[in-house]
């Protein structure tokens, strides 16, 4: 049943910090923020774990795991063997508060930046109708639990910090183009232009498409081929296509 | 003393869940400059575990429904405790605020038609719960912090400042409600990253804090559920009522071990999953109280064909409310026919074809595979009650959500009376919705009543809060060892979860009360290491006095109620009785002679009677299970019922 | 500029990924699978013989359409638009730029190649080797927007494959025949199609840009069809470049007639 498993956690703040290693228990069926846990509560009682649900629904115990960005409440101990070691890094895009927890502001900064859902004009509310069909797609985005492990690992901020500016990262061009496909957004009935936004202000073509963001996605989301590709194919309609320009019929939002 | 960090605004909203965001929302749609103050990151509210609906009489799938079903299921389902005003607003109001959530750019799923979807579940009579899949919390919560967002963004259009009118400070925890001479004057707490300390001058404070699950071991809780604003009412001076009334989800996982507890939602239930124990009997049947043996079906036929032909056909009874279940469970288990983890067989892969299962319940699917590595689409799940909701709560004026305490406002599973001894699965969302409003505007009110006469914190209040929030980081206590608050908590869990748990008696009780006075005394002595910065040793010491102040309300109000009704069974008063229902528990904490600490004390109250037309809504013959004649002399068929 | 995974504030971690498993496999066999495709070709295109065997009527897919001068007899069934230009430039080298473009530009490629070639990034969470990194926003690799193009000169393209199944259906005596070949060139345009048609432009264009499927029920209903391919579109990519090669190279030994072309009817 029982082991003891040798963890390597990362401790410190923004200043400095170190791998330490660890010599714990770990019981059957348990997940790796259980084993952090019990290093809280036996032998560092101010290691920092942000949590919270511990069910995979929250998105807050993200981080790395020998490397891989994950969620620590979903990554079940019974995918290493006894002997190996696990080590555990708070995610490495994002600056580090102390030791797993990272200040993941960058991302409620891009959220904040994203024109909101544009309600209907002459539609009152309980007068909504929109077809199955028309929200299944959007409704796939809707899932996202906002852990931010794809903002984590997508290499245009990962490796170039610099690049955080002018890139929104996979969760908001995603949310971008969840609106850009609800049924019912009139951004575009009064002049905006969602797939001109993406592309101009949130670096929709920073995106190579490598689909880190798909990897980790703990919803198991389609972000590349269901949202990113389809933003991109939007914006190809609007700013690439000389052919799309002469043929769009009136309206093309249909 | 060094400065302080200081922020002035109209109404602080402590909670940034469903009720804690609704009200927010409605303040600043007031003019109202709010701050929102939650322990977690915006949008990791325990709101996001909702899983199966808002219950709101929408009548989409069925067109019988009508707020007036939605009253009467409610009312049932609480074992009319429920204070019937809230319960009225909640039935009346509850479609409104789902619509509202759609030009918020919520997507639920649909009708045929194009309308909200609707879905069966345990003690309404309709389907009736708006839903997206089975992660409605989390739309929910989104829908409603983008709605934030949207109210940043125009404000950022008109001062250029996104905080302007409506800011939020995530995993910021407060400790303290300051007065002035009996009215709130602000709240004190601090910044969990770096421990500095935040002080908060507003004359309005809206309670939103959810419930009280972490004092329990296995519970579906989140770890920010540690009874909160339940303490800071109490000490604010404000009354907690229904506090013996705690729901036990029927459906936890048990095994493995580490997600013992985590929900599994009503709706596998809602969509055909049944109920079996070891022998493979669907024991539901033989547990059809009394008072339903008329809605439910006492047969498998019967209740199968329910699924297809509702209109013609009675529930199947794995639908009952939740106590009813959890206690069938309960009693299954400890008759020996439980399964290996100890608990029963839910099962729905012998009732849907495995891609409809995966289409209706795709977390469930997804969490029992990645948690639990079962299938669900080839296995049954092996689920047990766990510890899931408090009905009790800060006492209420429905329609303003304010407490007793001028300025103290307290919306969702922290205000107490909507749900009576039990609530039905479906109404915990709608009821933030509708009573978050009603906190946000009622706090409005009050503040834009107060004119110039504002409330004014007192620095000797705010360095006593200070004092008290620092008093783990004392060194070594005087009269005894240093307590480590990982163990105090595992402690005071184990007796809750034995000693006052789903099933309880008078012994027990009074054995956890004298427990919860010792772990209090100890808990004086707790110590924590390190410093301030983001050191979850030091937050739990703090949340542990909320929890402890809260358990030791509900161990006192349950042992006082000699009854069993909806969330609270005792094994030695197993009837209920109409004597009781009209009994309201209230807690609160005395003021001892000066220098002695403050203590609860449980007073018993009247119930405020049924309105006559709300009476009038049900039969005379059901009423008569629950109440006492003498109370029944309104309803339009007691004369009838005199003639004949 | 910051250095790989490096930035104000984020945690002093200097390995540059602390991933313990093979995370270079897959970018290597992809190095190593398209490096290997791309040497067959140039080799073949320049070859410029053994490309049709006229007997059963086999034409070699890197040679179809030919539409040189320089094309063998036989071999010209689209017309010799273009004059015979010498050893450098052989008949491929007119239609090659537009199925190469196809596959340079396409979503999958595209990550293939950033990964294994360019190495940016080479695996998830493991950090790239460039000091700078600006995406598709400017030339060159703004031209990847063009995809679409590529894809509408793929569809004619694969028509011509098609025509060339079908007239593989030639027998020794000039009626109908069935021979290995002519299997091989025909698993090979099937996957061509569903590679071409699960393409995520074609998505797009099919269905993709609409906002209400509700409102166009056939459109929909092909973009669940093409959606179910695009779903393969990996496996797709890799299948119809293993099979080009393959029916290529096939018909290479059968016209230099170093293997012989097994009859199974006629």
């Amino acid at each position: 049943m029982g082991y003891q498993a040798h963890f390597r956690v990362w401790r410190g703040d923004a200043d400095a910090g170190e791998l330490r290693d660890y010599q714990v228990e770990v019981n059957e069926g348990e997940v790796v923020l259980d084993v952090i846990h019990r290093l809280q509560a036996t032998q560092c009682p101010d290691l920092a774990v942000r949590w919270n649900c511990k069910a995979g629904k929250c998105g807050s115990c993200s981080a790395e795991i020998n490397g891989r960005p994950r969620l620590m409440c979903m990554t079940r101990m019974s995918v290493f063997t006894e002997d190996e070691t696990v080590t555990v890094t708070p995610m490495r895009s994002f600056p580090v508060v102390r030791d797993l927890v990272t200040d993941v502001s960058y991302n409620y900064e891009k959220a904040r930046e994203i024109p909101s859902f544009r309600p209907p004009a002459g539609l009152a509310p309980g007068e909504y109708r929109m077809r199955q069909v028309d929200v299944n797609r959007s409704q796939e985005f809707r899932k996202c639990i906002e852990c931010f492990l794809c903002q984590n690992t997508c290499h245009v901020i990962r490796d170039h910090d610099d690049n955080k500016l002018s890139f929104s990262g996979p969760r908001y061009l995603m949310r971008i183009a969840e609106l850009e496909m609800h049924p019912l957004d009139s951004h575009g009935d009064t002049g905006g232009d969602r797939r001109e936004l993406a592309q101009a202000e949130h670096g929709l073509g920073f995106c190579n498409i490598t689909k880190c963001c798909t990897e980790v996605c703990p919803e198991h989301i389609k972000i590349t081929d269901n949202a990113l590709i389809p933003l991109k194919e939007r914006v190809v309609d609007r700013r690439y296509d000389p052919l799309f320009g002469l043929f769009r019929r009136r309206g093309d939002r249909t | 003393m060094t400065e302080i960090e200081r922020h002035a605004v109209d109404v602080v909203v402590i909670g940034a869940g469903g009720a804690g965001l609704r009200a927010a929302i409605e303040a600043r749609a007031r003019g109202m400059r709010t701050a929102v103050v939650c322990k977690s990151l915006f949008g990791k509210a325990h709101t996001v575990m909702a899983e199966g609906g808002i219950a709101a009489a929408m009548g989409n799938v069925n067109p019988h429904d009508n707020w007036q079903v939605h009253f009467r299921d409610t009312m049932r389902g609480g074992k009319f405790l429920n204070n019937w005003r809230m319960a009225e607003l909640h039935a009346q109001e509850a479609p409104d605020r789902v619509w509202e959530l759609e030009t918020y750019g919520a997507l639920f799923d649909r009708t045929e038609d194009g309308r909200i979807s609707q879905r069966n579940f345990g003690g309404h009579e309709y389907p009736r719960l708006a839903h997206v899949g089975d992660r409605t919390g989390l739309e929910l919560i989104r829908s409603l912090q983008q709605q934030v967002v949207a109210l940043q963004q125009a404000d950022f259009r008109e001062f250029g400042d996104y905080e302007a009118g409506l800011r939020v400070f995530a995993e910021c925890t407060v400790t303290d409600v300051l007065l002035d001479g009996g009215r709130v004057a602000g709240a004190f707490g601090y910044w969990r990253e770096s421990g500095r300390f935040v002080l908060f001058e507003a004359p309005a404070v809206v309670l939103a804090t959810g419930g009280i699950g972490k004092s329990f071991k296995v519970t579906s809780n989140s770890w920010e559920y540690t009874g909160d604003g339940h303490a800071l009412a109490l000490r604010s001076g404000a009354r907690l009522i229904n506090m013996e009334f705690v729901q036990f989800h029927p459906t936890g996982m048990v095994w493995p071990p580490s997600v013992k507890g985590i929900l599994v939602t009503e709706s596998v239930r809602g969509d055909g999953g049944v109920l079996r124990n070891a022998e493979g009997r669907r024991f539901m049947f033989d547990y059809i109280p009394e008072v339903f043996k008329e809605k439910y079906a006492d047969n498998e036929a019967e209740a199968d064909r329910w699924y297809t032909d509702p209109d013609h056909n009675r529930r199947p009874p794995e639908l009952l409310p939740r106590d009813e279940v959890a206690r069938a469970i309960n009693a299954e288990v400890k008759a020996g026919r439980g399964s290996p983890h100890g608990g029963v067989f839910l099962d729905v892969s012998s009732r849907l074809p495995a891609a409809e299962i995966i289409r209706r319940l795709p977390s469930m699917h997804h969490q029992f595979r990645e948690l639990a590595d079962v299938d669900i689409t080839r296995e049954p799940m092996e689920v047990g009650p766990t510890c899931h909701y408090v009905m009790g709560g800060v006492e209420v004026d429905p329609d303003t959500a304010g407490s007793r305490v001028p300025g103290l406002f307290a919306a969702g599973e922290v205000a107490g009376g909507m749900h009576g001894s039990n609530r039905l699965g479906g109404n915990s969302l709608s009821d933030l919705l509708v009573f978050g409003r009603r906190a946000g505007l009622g706090a409005a009110a009050y503040v834009t009543s107060l004119g110039q006469d504002k409330p004014v914190v007192a620095m000797a209040d705010v360095d006593q809060a200070r004092q008290r929030a620092l008093a783990p980081f004392g060194g070594s206590p005087a009269d005894g060892p240093p307590e480590n608050p990982y163990t105090l908590h595992v402690e005071l869990q184990q007796v809750m979860n034995d000693l006052v748990g789903i099933i309880r008696r008078s012994d027990e009780m009074e054995l956890a009360v004298k427990k919860l006075d010792e772990l209090k005394r100890r808990a004086r002595n707790v110590v924590v290491e390190g410093h301030r910065q983001y050191n979850p040793g030091w937050h739990l010491a703090l949340d542990l006095g909320n929890m402890l102040l809260v358990s030791e309300c509900v161990a006192r109000a349950a042992l006082e109620r000699t009854e069993s009704r909806g969330g609270h069974t005792r094994d030695d008063f197993p009837q209920m009785d109409p004597e009781w229902r009209r009994a309201l528990l209230a807690c609160e904490l005395a003021r001892g002679p000066a220098g002695a600490e403050a203590e609860v004390r449980v007073s018993r109250h009247v119930q405020p009677p049924l309105r006559p037309d709300l009476l009038a809504l049900f039969d005379l013959a059901e009423l008569q299970k629950y109440f006492l004649d003498d109370e029944l002399t309104d309803h339009p068929r007691w004369q009838l019922r005199e003639r004949a | 500029m910051t250095a790989p995974t490096q930035g104000p504030g984020r945690a002093r971690i200097h390995a540059r990924t602390l991933r313990t498993d093979r995370w270079w496999l897959p970018p290597l066999l992809t190095f190593l699978g398209l490096s290997a495709f791309v040497i067959y070709g140039v080799i073949r295109a320049f070859m410029n013989q053994w490309y049709w065997v006229g007997e059963y009527q086999y034409l070699a897919p890197f040679y179809s359409p030919c539409l040189s001068e320089a094309c063998v007899p036989g071999s010209s069934h689209w017309g010799r638009w273009f004059p015979d230009l010498g050893f450098l430039v052989t008949p491929p080298l007119f239609v090659l730029p537009f199925v190469l473009g196809f596959r340079l530009t396409c979503y999958y490629y595209r990550k293939a190649y950033y990964r294994a070639f360019w190495l940016s990034p080479p695996a998830c969470a493991v950090a790239e080797p460039h000091r700078r990194y600006t995406g598709e926003r400017r030339f060159p690799l703004i031209l990847q927007n063009a995809h679409r193009y590529f894809f509408y000169a793929a569809i004619p393209i694969a028509a011509v494959l098609t025509y060339d199944v079908v007239i593989a259906f030639h027998g020794r005596d000039g009626g109908f025949g069935i021979g290995l070949g002519t299997l091989v060139l025909l698993a090979n345009v099937v996957l061509i199609w569903a590679y071409t048609l699960s393409c995520h432009s074609c998505r797009h264009i099919v269905g993709g840009r609409l906002t209400h499927f509700s409102r166009h029920p056939v459109r929909y209903w092909m973009w669940t069809r093409i959606s179910w391919l695009n779903a393969r579109h990996m496996p797709l990519a890799w299948l119809s470049l293993f099979s080009v090669a393959l029916a290529d190279l096939y018909v290479m030994l059968v016209a230099s007639g170093a293997l012989a072309d097994p009859r199974l009817f006629n």
